[in-house]
This record gives C-alpha cells, structure tokens and sequence, in this order.
C-alpha cells in the first residue's frame, strides 16, 4: 500500500514540476532558474507542513514522500548551479545555491509554523 | 551563452523544449518520478535513521543523483543525439524523482529540533558541496570518457 501511494504521489509530483517550471519560465526570461527555486521551496513548505500536522502514515507517503520528494528535486538544481558557472555566470550561480538552501529551509519553516498554528 | 540548457527539466531557451509538452512526455515523467521516487523510498528503507542522525539515506540518494545527471546531460547535449523523450523519462523523471530538495530541508529542520544543531548544520552545508562536485564529476569523467574537447570554462 505505501509503494502505491508513494507511486501515486511521484507520478503527480514530477509532472507537475516539469510544468511549473515552464510556466515560470515563460514569465522570466533570464537564466537564473526561477523555476527549479519556485518548486523546491513550494515542496519544502508543503513537506514541512505535513511533517509537523504530523500527517499519517499513509499521507506521509502519498503526499510526502511521493509528491514532495518527486516535485522537488536536487539533480536539476545541481546540474543547473554548475551549469551556470560553466556560463560565466557565477553570481547567479552562487545566488542560485544560496537563495535554494536557504529559502527551502526558511519555506520548510514556514510550513511547520503554519502546522502548528491550524493543528 | 551556449545552445545548452542551464535547466536540464525545461529550457525555454532550447527552441525544441518550447514545442515538447504533449501526453506523452508527461506521460514517462510521471512513470520515470515514480520508478525514481520508488528508488528513494528503496535506499531510506534500508538506511533508517532517528530524527537526531545524520540522514546519511537521502544524501546517498542526492549526491549520486546529482553525479548521473552530470553524465546523462553530457551525453545527450554533447555526445550524441537522444531520443526525445530520453531527457523527460531519465533526466526530468527518474533523476527527478529520485533526488528530494524537500526531503533534505526537512532533515536539517529535523536533527535541529531533536537537539542535533551541528548535524543539522553540517548536513545543511554539507549537502549541496557534496552534491555540485558530483555534478561537476560527472560531468568532467563523461566528456573524458566521450572524448568530447569542449572547454570545462567559456
């Protein structure tokens, strides 16, 4: 049961951040990877969120480590960080690993206070 | 600025990536995150650790995602033509859902508030170094490896 939710929720979750990317995109014509940024840190908040309810077995599954972790990725920023430094771009490279870590941890936050303020 | 993408999901700049989306690509990005996602679940299963820990499970998922996405963008960017749903399937999909951002913020957020503030720290900065070089690893042994003489810095 768990592998079919944690199916379930991948199936959703990477879809979507293939589409939220390019809707981002679309908006912002620049490298710096607004899009990646935009669903790390959504799914940091909503994992936060659902680790502090704390949600239950199985819509930690579903929704945690199948949405979450599938809409979130850690290659892509990766790849892009390093990509951009290939670019010359460094600021934006350095910005990029920066803002990532540190908005997904602040959005992570974010999710548990908003937990705790509805729980 | 190459004709490479910086963002190996989707580049709008990449004139072939603006036209792609269609049911089918999606299509073997929901099955390639599944299967990756599976993967992950695969590899925290047998590496458990307490709250307090260092969560060793998910940095031995980013950092070796992160070392393949090097090699898969190499070889499809520079080595040779891909299929076009190689990209969306094992790049967008499987790397994608294998590797986690929010698994990993939840694991600094977690060793600080179970009394672990230096293995949060040291697994908030540890992460992402480890993660860039083995991006830049594979990327560097695959263009060996290929032959390509592309230059490492423009």
């Amino acid at each position: 049961m768990t592998v079919l939710l944690i199916v379930l929720g991948a199936a959703a979750g990477a879809p979507l951040r293939y589409l939220m990317d390019r809707a981002v995109q679309a908006r912002h014509d620049t490298v710096f990877p607004w899009g990646t940024l935009t669903v790390n840190v959504a799914g940091s908040a909503l994992l936060g969120f659902l680790a502090a309810l704390p949600a239950g077995d199985g819509v930690m599954a579903l929704a945690g480590t199948g949405f979450c972790g599938a809409l979130t990725t850690y290659s892509t920023f990766g790849y892009e960080t390093v990509r951009l430094v290939e670019e010359g771009a460094r600021f934006h490279a350095v910005t990029n690993a920066l803002a990532s870590v540190l908005a997904g941890l602040g959005a992570a936050y974010c999710g548990v206070a908003l937990a705790q303020a509805v729980a | 600025m190459t004709d490479r993408p910086i963002d190996p999901d989707v580049d709008l700049h990449v004139p072939a990536q603006r036209a792609e989306v269609s049911g089918g690509v999606l299509a073997v990005i929901a099955v390639g995150g599944a299967l990756g996602a599976l993967a992950r679940y695969g590899v925290q299963t047998v590496m458990p650790a307490g709250p307090a820990d260092f969560p060793w499970a998910t940095f031995w998922v980013n950092v070796p995602g992160c070392l393949l996405i090097g090699v898969l963008m190499v070889v499809i960017t520079e080595v040779r033509r891909a299929h076009r749903l190689v990209r969306p399937f094992l790049g967008v999909g499987v790397l994608g859902g294998y590797t986690t951002f929010s698994t990993y913020t939840d694991g600094v957020r977690q060793a600080v508030e179970a009394g672990a503030p230096v293995t949060g720290l040291v697994y908030l900065v540890g992460t992402p170094l480890a993660a860039l070089a083995a991006v830049v690893v594979g990327m560097w042994l695959t263009r060996r490896i290929a032959g390509v003489t592309r230059a490492w810095a423009k």
